[in-house]
């Protein structure tokens, strides 16, 4: 199981989601992923494109203008 | 037993093709949605920058769409293989720069290559007869199958009892009586079929999916490729072009003001690639210069950020100019009165 991070801040969704899809693609079940945003759309598209994948969402973090949101690779 | 048959469906977000996908699913094809990213969708990145906006609820459509079919939504990033579309479309453009029927042709071409790729056997599109009038037409449909090589995989349960047989119906992988005949711009038999479904809440796109179907956007982008000699452009030009107030005082240079917090911060990312200026005086915009800048224009430009700052009215107010990769000047000036500023010079 693989601990990876990625950087989206300043992206503008549907970015930040496509970069997420991109990533995750390259990961194996059970991966866990830390996606870093600024666009306040990622809170919602990101978790809505794990919940179409069948991904989870282990946590989601707003700290002033930036979200951190924690994926565990599930599909 | 056999495998169900596997089609991908272009997801835009509306109702047209949140219809197609479901009638398709309905006759037990899997189906899983696409979606493409042109650069130009409207699609809620506006409603992020704008301050004002925030209340409004923020959803991607595309993927609200996907959650009420509950299939797999597949979002691709398509903003340099589409610049080609954009800039040289092989049937034109509409009222506006929406080079619609070449747009159509490149996505379901996409969609051909993706389906080639991943196994799946056809591809479903909202499209229906008449609904549009460049790219939705009895003529323009057979140009999209043809052009985008997808031919007869390509099935638009809409409208396809308008339209000749298509491989799937010939197969028998979905019975043709069971899709639709729907044609014109009534937006009527679409309404009564989502309520048939129970879908509610869908998003009314009708075309304005995409920034280039907006007169004013167009003339923002034609400005900005008539001042750079040449018709061109990469992804940060055409969401700055989503910001802001447009003026352009000078055919060298143009100003993009910041309009509130929300496109300040915004802009505020953009700082270091542009000669940029605030007002320290009084509160005020962000302002970024887009251009080359002499020092008159940089004093014009400081009159006009005042002039948008809250000391609009004031006999004097001091404004920061960052030249790019170089000075910070601080220069106090009048602010410049409305009827100073031409009409000519908004975009």
């Amino acid at each position: 199981m693989s601990e990876v991070q990625l950087d989206a801040r300043r992206l503008l969704c549907p970015l930040p989601v496509i970069r997420t899809q991109d990533r995750i693609e390259q990961l194996q079940r059970g991966d866990r992923l830390t996606v870093y945003c600024t666009d306040p759309g990622a809170i919602h598209d990101i978790p809505a494109w794990c919940r179409v994948h069948g991904h989870a969402v282990l946590e989601i973090v707003r700290h002033d203008e930036e979200i951190t949101i924690r994926i565990e690779v599930q599909g | 037993m056999d495998q169900p048959r596997k089609a991908v469906a272009l997801i835009s977000g509306g109702l047209d093709s949140l219809l197609a996908a479901k009638v398709v699913l309905e006759q037990g094809v899997h189906v899983e949605g696409i979606n493409f990213f042109t650069g130009f969708c409207v699609e809620g990145h506006t409603h992020a920058i704008r301050k004002t906006d925030r209340a409004r609820p923020k959803r991607n459509n595309a993927l609200w769409v996907a959650e009420q079919l509950g299939i797999k939504l597949h979002i691709v990033d398509i903003i340099e293989e589409y610049k080609e579309v954009v800039l040289n479309p092989r049937h034109g453009y509409g009222a506006n720069l929406n080079p619609c029927l070449d747009c159509k042709v490149f996505m379901v071409r996409k969609a051909r290559e993706w389906i080639e790729q991943k196994g799946f056997d056809f591809i479903i599109t909202g499209e229906v007869i008449g609904q549009r009038p460049k790219s939705q037409r009895k003529d323009t449909m057979p140009v999209i199958a043809v052009e985008s090589g997808a031919d007869d995989r390509l099935l638009r349960p809409l409208c396809a009892r308008n339209l000749p047989e298509t491989l799937p119906e010939r197969e028998g992988w979905v019975d043709r009586e069971r899709l639709y005949a729907f044609s014109g711009r009534s937006r009527k038999p679409q309404m009564a079929l989502a309520d048939r479904f129970g879908f509610s809440d869908y998003a009314q796109l009708a075309g304005g999916c995409c920034f280039l179907t907006d007169a004013q956007y167009s003339r923002k982008l034609n400005d900005l490729w008539r001042a750079r000699g040449e018709r061109r452009y990469e992804l940060d030009d055409i969401m700055l072009l989503k910001v802001g107030r447009h003026l352009r005082p000078r055919p060298h240079f143009k100003l993009i003001i910041g309009r509130e917090d929300g496109e300040n911060r915004f802009l505020e990312g953009y700082r270091k690639q542009f000669t940029h200026l605030v007002t320290r005086s009084h509160n005020g915009p962000l302002v970024l210069v887009d251009g080359e800048p002499g020092d008159e224009d940089l004093d014009l430009a400081a009159r006009i950020t005042a002039r948008f700052s809250q000391g609009r009215d004031a006999e004097a107010v001091d404004v920061e100019i960052h030249i790019r990769n170089g000075a910070t000047l601080t220069r106090q000036v009048k602010p410049i009165s409305g009827e100073k500023i031409p009409s000519h010079w908004y975009l």
